[in-house]
């Protein structure tokens, strides 16, 4: 769902107007003989929505672990909301929200203890706390949740939550590593609804997804191939290329180049 | 041959948070000549053999508890079901011998190799790795050359196919598989479905869970379930022949603005995204193409495109499990 403001910005990122969120130069990162991802870059603008798809093992995570500030580059470079994740990481880890299908919310802990957590660790003012609990949570359409353990949540509620409270703190970009896993394509949609208001409060949404329904949702997607960028683009450029209807088609005839055995 | 059939089984579980009855009454009965006059709150369902039978349903509907009561792996509440002609109940130990099950949790021995494991379930049932091999030889030539790296450390496409190799080394003659594909590529997930009807193809039933509306299609027959009830048994085509709204697609230049401004609409009944377009059912009959455009042209939306669509599984399931505007 291009927006023409956010096709205007990647444009002027592509263009060189003004600095993109993230960006990455000729990122590589080797595990002895293999090359998880080899030498990446792009750059992705400010409120974009940006979609990173691959099959398994196609280096998607390394790659976003790097970004994340958690994993140090063997070669290569890259700026994550102004800092390099290299020298700067803890910086990096300070202006970002990370939300994965495992590291997710404390299961033993209720709705509002999780948001009080994540709260204080990543350092928002005690007294903003409650009452932007309370909002949240009203917003959520939660309230009645509040003192629930997360464990007692259907697994798409959990998502939800967990996606609210990873941009709590307001970060500049927030990370998803495959947020939508096996959730039904109801739960799925209204979690997407979540990212579109994030996007428009200008927070940068860097994805992952092998729901290629959700990569048509996404301003740009990159598609990785044994670690390398096959093709970043609109959806609908690569659709046009490709001469196809739907990103799955795109995605199947890009992905079945790789030669790369993990699976 | 019904291969899987039971009466008024049911399971519940009291939910503290709500404190709403949240769990599963379901009543299977296998036999079609059966009088099935006195059904009760529960729906008719059986499996064929040789049958690849989708369960389809939101988070939480009771979908894996009808796979470990199937399974016998927890015990219903009442109501009675068998599984290859053996009751869940009575027969556990002779359905444990004949069914595979693949949990929606990796459920392996991770400080085993990939052998280690295969050898373990083998074993368990009195077989060897070579007794069976045929059946698993697709799936296991993939992750062989892998075979002494411990399970922990595979990748989660070989875990998947190590998974299904255990649950079949003992020719099982129903498959259970809950959400086998979940967070697996689109490519591999088709060579899975793939394997599936190979599997088929050797008579082997197939009881499968997914939350992929594409996979659901590729079922013989589905089920949708919700809040532990089926709502409709058909196969995929039939489901998308009943359904009896009108169905339009919609595109503009804003999508996220489209999303709610069509929601707005008086004639619009639900609308939710569909890839590049969005969808929605059309409730007012005298809304016609040109004036939806034009109203959302009012609302400064450029490049409108509305087309007359026919539904697919995906738009079958919104429609049941999305309220209403």
């Amino acid at each position: 769902m291009e927006k023409e403001t956010d096709i205007e910005n990647c444009k002027k990122v592509l263009l060189g107007e003004f600095e993109p969120v993230i960006s990455a130069k000729n990122l590589t990162k080797t595990f002895g003989h293999f090359t998880a991802v080899d030498s990446i870059s792009f750059d992705v603008a400010k409120g974009e929505i940006f979609g990173f798809l691959g099959a398994n093992g196609a280096g998607k995570t390394t790659a976003m672990r790097m970004l994340c500030g958690l994993l140090k580059p063997t070669s290569g470079k890259g700026k994550v909301a102004g800092y390099d994740i290299e020298k700067q990481s803890e910086q990096v880890k300070k202006n970002i929200g990370y939300m994965s299908q495992k590291f997710s919310l404390s299961e033993d802990l209720r709705v509002w203890e999780n948001i009080r957590l994540y709260a204080g660790i990543y350092g928002v003012h005690e007294r903003e706390i409650a009452p932007r609990t309370d909002e949240l949570l009203r917003q959520l359409g939660f309230e009645s949740e509040k003192n629930s353990l997360v464990k007692s949540l259907p697994l798409g509620w959990k998502q939800k939550l967990a996606f609210s409270v990873s941009i709590f703190h307001n970060p500049k970009i927030v990370f998803l590593d495959e947020p939508t896993g096996g959730v039904d394509p109801a739960a799925r949609r209204q979690f997407w609804e979540l990212i579109y208001q994030a996007a428009d409060r200008g927070i940068t949404v860097f994805v992952t997804t092998h729901y290629m329904d959700e990569a048509e949702y996404c301003n740009r997607v990159c598609i990785l191939v044994d670690g390398r960028i096959e093709a970043i683009d609109l959806p609908r450029n690569l659709k046009e290329q490709f001469n196809v209807k739907s990103m799955d088609e795109v995605f199947q005839q890009m992905a079945r180049k790789a030669t790369r055995k993990a699976d | 041959m019904s291969v899987i059939e039971s009466k008024n089984l049911s399971k519940n579980y009291f939910s503290a948070k709500s404190g709403k009855f949240a769990g599963i009454g379901l009543r299977l009965s296998g036999d079609p000549k059966s009088p099935s006059g006195d059904l009760g709150d529960g729906l008719c369902f059986e499996v064929d053999k040789g049958e690849i039978y989708g369960i389809i349903g939101p988070d939480g509907a009771g979908k894996t508890t009808l796979f470990r009561i199937l399974t016998t792996l927890l015990l219903p509440d009442s109501g009675t079901a068998t599984v290859d002609g053996f009751d869940v109940v009575k027969d556990f130990k002779k359905i444990r011998s004949r069914v595979g099950y693949m949990p929606g949790r990796f459920s392996l021995y991770q400080d085993l190799t990939v052998e280690e494991n295969l050898k373990v379930f083998a074993s368990i049932f009195n077989t060897t790795i070579e007794e069976n091999y045929h059946l698993i030889k697709d799936i296991y030539q993939h992750i062989e050359p892998f075979k002494t790296r411990r399970a922990g450390a595979l990748s989660g496409g070989m875990k998947q196919k190590l998974a299904l190799s255990c649950a079949l080394i003992h020719k099982p003659s129903v498959l259970f598989l809950d959400e086998p594909t979940t967070g697996v590529d689109p490519v591999s997930r088709k060579e899975f479905w793939e394997m599936l009807k190979k599997l088929k193809s050797e008579g082997i039933t197939i009881l499968v869970s997914t939350p992929y509306m594409d996979e659901a299609s590729l079922c013989d027959r589905i089920a949708l379930i919700q809040n532990g009830e089926f709502l409709t048994i058909d196969s995929p085509q039939n489901i998308v022949n009943k359904f009896n709204k009108i169905l339009w697609s919609v595109h503009s230049n804003n999508m996220s603005k489209l999303l709610n401004d069509l929601r707005s609409h008086a004639g619009v009944g639900v609308c939710y995204a569909f890839g590049d377009t969005h969808h929605i059912t059309v409730v007012d009959e005298k809304l016609t193409i040109n004036t939806l455009s034009d109203f959302l042209q009012e609302k400064d939306h450029k490049d409108v495109v509305i087309s007359k669509i026919e539904a697919t599984v995906e738009d079958c399931f919104m429609e049941l499990a999305i309220p209403k505007n």
